[in-house]
């Protein structure tokens, strides 16, 4: 398990150094625009223009180049923007983070009880009216635009209904759980729901299949012999085995949310997360900014991933060899 | 297949966006219209009335008419025909999915056939590109891409796209999800390769190139057009996002996800503008879905794909 852990988390640097070379070469290195001209903004003055340069080292060899973007970014932390001048853009996305995270996990949570509950009850009334449902709320969840379904979710909790039976709901933003806890969880209901509406259908329907394949394997026949209920032999057996594949794909979806898919959920609830700090940033071309959100937006999902790896190792022993 | 006929008609009324604003509704789509007016009930009205509730400050576009040569879905807030900007931004959506789709089970199927057949080097190579896509969080990569390349444009050697072209997102959807395919179709053909028929076709001496097109090609041709479908419903969710943020489209085209964004500040007044064009993306994605759906449970039973969106 140990040696497992280690071999993840080396791989998970490599994927992480990878990528920051990849940012690198997408922002430095694309033929077109002076990069310089690009981070300083659009209408930069010549003294700002030479600044980037020297800050960047835009005239000397490209390995510098890189070593001092991450010197900027994770040793100094001192990158800052030249549309808002002035303005650190580490700490900025350090304070926007928590903000993301309370809302993906928020989230996680409701959509992995009601995705779980969903495919539980869908294979056990296989066939009947249910099922068919979940299929199509599985379908409806990767047919729908994530950010479309919050501004549904505004307009019918913000538009008529607000005065009468909405009143309670707060019109976007956000209220830090330790300021008020009640309030905090208030106005990351709708947020969360809208995002868990997405997954849940699609956890559902994929438990659905993977729980009735388990429902044809040796081991639920030997249980059915020793006179198991058919409810038993669902719950712990067949659901503990189909759970892995929930796990695994958790994982992506956990770290995807936190890189970037839940940048459009939060725009459109006025959250100031990580991807309000992106959509800003895009509306005024901010390139420190965006730098910053991606590369520390791809640690997260990396990150995530190799947490969610080593936890499949531990609930799957085989996977622990390969 | 009623999926399939879904689709036909969303296609078909979008080509016919043209028609429409030209011989129907007499608008055009894309030029502002601030000071137009429209004739209804007998009546000439300004499309952009002065505002009566609260501090009566400011203009709001004309609403929803219904009437279908006449600003069917109102104005947005530049006095410009809602319906028929839905109708071309269509056209620019479903171009941009299908095209791109196109180009990534094309980029796939050469990798995932190459790495999968050939192994050793070239293998590893495609591999650890596809492994670094993979684990690049998808909006990401599609906005750092975006942002450099959509406002500048591109240029290398011969090869010249100009800023604001439809190309750009085109190519940056298709090459972000090449993973996504090109991995399922490695391992694939990696199971095709030690199947008998295979070793037979390498013992009675055939090309690579032979083998490749005759025996390889075919048996996961089904799989390609599982593929399809999800690709181009994934491909138009993810360039509405990206035109939803401004970085997909650029004006003056115009996409489902910049109508969406054109009617963010009309939400409430308006809210049709942000409302239509969400429908037509779910209508159309979700008919490619059960589509695909279909083509898996048709061709390829045991094939899976998934992804986040």
């Amino acid at each position: 398990m140990f040696s497992f852990t280690l071999r993840r988390a080396l791989s998970a640097l490599l994927v992480l150094f990878a990528i920051s070379i990849a940012v690198f070469l997408i922002f430095f290195a694309t033929p077109g625009v002076d990069p310089a001209a690009r981070i300083a903004g659009r209408s930069a003055s010549p003294a700002t223009l030479a600044h980037v340069r020297a800050a960047f080292g835009l005239n000397r060899p490209i390995f510098i180049r890189y070593l001092l973007m991450m010197d900027h970014l994770f040793i100094k932390r001192d990158l800052t923007s030249y549309v808002n001048v002035g303005l650190k853009v580490v700490p900025q996305v350090l304070k926007a983070a928590p903000i993301t995270l309370a809302l993906v996990s928020g989230a996680a949570v409701i959509w992995l009880t009601v995705g779980i509950f969903g495919g539980i009850v869908a294979a056990a009334n296989r066939g009947k009216f249910i099922d068919p449902l979940v299929m199509f709320i599985g379908i409806a969840a990767v047919s729908v635009p994530a950010y479309w379904l919050g501004e549904v979710v505004n307009l019918i909790t913000q538009s008529r209904l607000h005065s009468s039976v909405f009143s309670w709901v707060p019109s976007g933003g956000y209220v830090s759980l330790t300021q008020n806890p009640f309030e905090w969880a208030l106005h990351l209901l709708f947020p969360w729901l809208t995002l868990a509406a997405l997954y849940a259908g699609i956890y559902a329907r994929v438990l659905r299949a993977e729980l009735v394949n388990a429902m044809n394997e040796d081991y639920v026949r030997t249980a059915r012999a020793k006179g198991l209920s058919e409810r038993r032999i669902l719950i712990r057996h067949a659901l503990r085995c189909s759970l892995i594949s929930i796990v695994s794909l958790f994982g992506l979806d956990f770290g995807a949310l936190i890189g970037g898919a839940a940048l459009l959920t939060e725009v459109v609830f006025g959250l100031p997360g990580v991807g309000m700090l992106t959509y800003t940033a895009l509306q005024n071309l901010d390139l420190p900014v965006i730098m910053a959100c991606v590369l520390y937006g791809s640690f997260f999902v990396v990150l995530a991933n190799a947490v969610v790896d080593v936890l499949y190792a531990f609930l799957d022993p085989r996977v622990r060899v390969a | 297949m009623g999926a399939l006929l879904v689709l036909i008609f969303v296609a078909l009324i979008c080509l016919c966006a043209p028609l429409y604003a030209s011989d129907w509704a007499h608008v055009n789509a894309f030029s502002s219209n601030i000071n137009g007016r429209f004739f209804i009930d007998g009546h000439w009205r300004s499309l952009l009335q002065a505002n009566t509730q609260g501090l009566g400050l400011g203009v709001s576009p004309v609403g929803p008419t219904w009437h279908l040569n006449n600003y069917f879905l109102g104005a947005d807030s530049q006095g410009r025909d809602v319906f028929a900007r839905l109708l071309y931004g269509g056209r620019d959506s479903l171009l941009i999915g299908t095209a791109s789709a196109l180009i990534c089970v094309l980029l796939a199927t050469i990798s995932g056939l190459a790495a999968g057949y050939f192994g050793g080097v070239i293998d590893w190579i495609v591999s650890r590109l596809l492994d670094i896509t993979w684990a690049f969080p998808v909006y990401l990569l599609a906005i750092s891409l975006s942002v450099i390349l959509v406002t500048s444009g591109f240029s290398v050697g011969p090869v010249h796209i100009q800023a604001g072209s439809l190309l750009l997102p085109i190519i940056i959807i298709a090459l972000i999800y090449v993973p996504y395919v090109a991995r399922p179709l490695r391992g694939i053909v990696m199971t095709l390769k030690e199947r008998e028929f295979i070793q037979a076709a390498i013992g009675s001496g055939a090309s690579d190139w032979r083998i490749l097109r005759k025996e390889i090609l075919p048996n996961v041709a089904p799989s390609i057009i599982v593929f399809f479908p999800l690709m181009v419903a994934f491909n138009m969710l993810t360039e509405s996002a990206l035109s939803f943020l401004g970085v997909g489209v650029q004006p003056p085209n115009a996409s489902w996800g910049t109508i969406i964004n054109d009617g963010l500040n009309l939400l409430y007044s308006r809210p049709w503008v942000a409302m239509a064009p969400g429908l037509m993306i779910v209508i159309t994605a979700g008919a490619l879905n059960l589509l695909g759906d279909g083509f898996r449970d048709a061709f390829d039973p045991k094939a899976k794909l998934r992804g986040s969106i």
